[in-house]
């Protein structure tokens, strides 16, 4: 049958595509996206519900929204998310100017002795597990006789947002030729204009995606945070943290769920920028 | 690719490398941040371990191996029988490895059906399924955890849906259990292990699968005898960067588990928390979590580099 299949073009792909299928497959797939979004689908209905318990169904209202923004607990979570906010901001700035810079030594570089250990230490955050990165902020910020809150999170931030930021520009800046800057500096551009007027407008995607996802990242923390922020201050994450100890209540889960809409549209964003405007659609 | 290994031989920068002769500059800034903020404090991290415990959390400045003692050890109560082996710590590291284990396993049978899926869909729809593949992992770890916990604790939604239907007469029991803590591990690391079998997957010819079908070989031969072998590369890569974070999560088994699943985790972060910490023990433990996920990575590129040389 197959044999037949070979002589006729026509039904070349079609045969293709058969052969490639598995039954059971297309099954699982959605399965594992319903795994993936149940639990978050749930909690976002649940942040609608119209009831002081959690597991009776009330009906619809966005008390619990109300309650988020003028609710005994306002003061806390809003202090705790403008820390959340600004430190991401700041560590997602300063982590994405260090990751541009490693970028363009990395990427815009011949071979040579000790890139390897450098890639290396520029994912080290990667590789450490968060926790024991966690103990090591603590211990060395005790060490040193740094007061711990609110700069001490900032700088663990900055540390482990780096690899984050700089993925998505690396794999930009490879997908840059060369040759842009070396015609505006055959045009006696200075390396640095070259830079600033020629390369930082093609990264720009890959720019803002690695500020987008070290972002994120930044806002999603709760293990390094928790260790380094020293008593008397909270982030979103260490808030909900401490809240969820004493069991879920309604108000967590509208919180939950405007944090979890803020993470979804930055990494749409984050999606859509970093699609946009491909220059090489070399293919590997 | 070719003419820059041979100018290097040269010593000539190639022309492509535009800042090259800057690269130690524009790389210092990364390299004194990650430096001085990640490899000194695991330094000193490693000398903490080595130093005496003070009992309202810190250390005195005094060569002990107290903290590695107690990992391994047990002395009896006040410190003065002979040595034996402790296995209440060595335990949890491995019930720890375990779980992760298990959770690397659950991520690996959903992960790869779905990797492959994904990875024979027209090139242009593809983007868009690793898109909702990935979408969940940017969502606060946290609150995905919470979630997790909202949906299946006893009387949860879960188990109303599952009792409404009549499928169960009684709740399931799952929060404080092995399988929640794999549950929540498999929910936190997923699209690690979807991703690298995706790429790989994505490389793979398959006019091979082809060629196979033509010799008359069933689908599922081919999968396990072609398809399986070519892109385990993929599958090892997805494996690691699931266990080597589960190993050492604080979230899934803390919020999931309870007290009875303690992990690694929990271990370490008791040791910090409040006047009952021990940090060189919490120094101790987090410096042997550290040196297995090293050998784990180790172990990995050095067979990632022997593939690649027999190639």
């Amino acid at each position: 049958m197959n044999r037949t299949h070979k002589g006729l073009a026509n039904n070349m792909s079609e045969a293709n595509l058969s052969i490639k299928r598995y039954p059971g497959f297309f099954a699982v797939t959605l399965f594992c996206l319903f795994l993936l979004y149940a639990p978050l689908l749930v909690v976002m209905v649940y942040s609608f519900n119209d009831s002081v318990s959690i597991t009776r169904w009330g009906g619809i209202s966005l008390r619990w929204y109300y309650d988020v923004f003028n609710g005994a607990e306002t003061a806390k979570f809003k202090t705790a998310a403008w820390n959340s906010i600004s430190i991401a901001v700041l560590a997602a700035i300063s982590s994405t100017t260090i990751a541009t810079l490693a970028a363009l030594g990395m990427i815009r570089s011949a071979r040579w002795r000790g890139k390897s250990v450098s890639f290396a230490l520029i994912n080290l955050p990667l590789m450490v597990p968060e926790i024991v990165t966690a103990v090591a902020t603590l211990i060395f910020f005790s060490a040193i006789g740094f007061r711990t809150g609110y700069a001490s999170i900032l700088i663990a931030h900055i540390v482990f947002c780096i690899p984050f930021a700089y993925l998505p520009i690396a794999a930009r800046m490879q997908g840059i030729e060369s040759i842009y800057e070396q015609v505006a500096m055959d045009l006696y551009a200075t390396r640095a204009k070259a830079f600033t007027k020629i390369l930082i407008p093609l990264l720009m995607p890959g720019i803002i995606s690695g500020f987008l996802l070290a972002f994120i990242i930044s806002l999603d923390d709760f293990i390094i945070t928790n260790f380094v922020k020293g008593a008397g201050i909270e982030t979103l994450p260490t808030a909900i943290f401490g809240a969820v100890k004493q069991g879920i209540k309604p108000n967590i889960m509208a919180i939950s769920t405007l944090m979890l809409l803020v993470s979804v549209l930055l990494v749409c964003i984050s999606y859509i920028v970093g699609r946009s405007g491909s220059i090489t659609p070399k293919k590997e | 690719m070719k003419s820059q290994s041979n100018s290097q031989q040269n010593n000539i920068v190639p022309a492509n490398a535009t800042f090259h002769n800057q690269k130690n500059k524009l790389l210092l800034p990364a390299w004194l941040v990650i430096g001085f903020f990640l490899v000194v404090p695991v330094l000193m991290m490693l000398v903490y371990s080595f130093l005496t415990k003070e009992f309202r959390g810190g250390v005195i400045w005094e060569f002990s191996l107290a903290a590695y003692d107690q990992f391994f050890f047990d002395r009896g109560l006040f410190g003065d029988e002979p040595a034996k082996i402790d296995w209440t710590y060595i335990k949890i590291y491995g019930r720890s490895a375990l779980q992760a284990l298990i959770a690397t396993l659950l991520c690996l049978v959903i992960g790869f059906p779905t990797a492959y899926y994904i990875a024979t869909r027209p090139v242009r729809s593809r983007p868009l399924w690793v898109f909702l593949i990935t979408i969940p992992y940017w969502v606060n770890l946290l609150i995905r955890t919470v979630s997790m916990k909202f949906l299946i604790r006893d009387n949860g939604p879960l188990n109303t849906w599952l009792l409404q239907a009549g499928i169960i007469d009684q709740p399931i029991h799952l929060i404080n259990t092995n399988l929640a803590v794999q549950l929540g591990l498999f929910y936190s690391y997923l699209p690690f292990m979807v991703l690298p079998i995706y790429a790989s997957i994505e490389r793979f010819d398959f006019s091979l699968s082809e060629a196979a079908a033509d010799l008359y070989a069933s689908r599922w031969t081919t999968l396990r005898q072609i398809i399986l072998p070519m892109v385990k590369p993929g599958i090892i890569a997805g494996c690691i960067l699931v266990f080597v974070p589960s190993l050492g999560a604080f979230l899934a088994p803390d919020l999931l588990g309870g007290a009875k699943n303690f992990m690694i985790g929990s271990l370490i972060e008791e040791q910090f928390k409040g006047n009952a910490g021990n940090w060189p023990f919490g120094a101790a433990s987090s410096m042997i979590l550290l040196i297995i996920v090293l050998l784990v990575l180790l172990i990995y590129a050095r067979n990632e580099s022997h593939a690649q040389g027999a190639r």
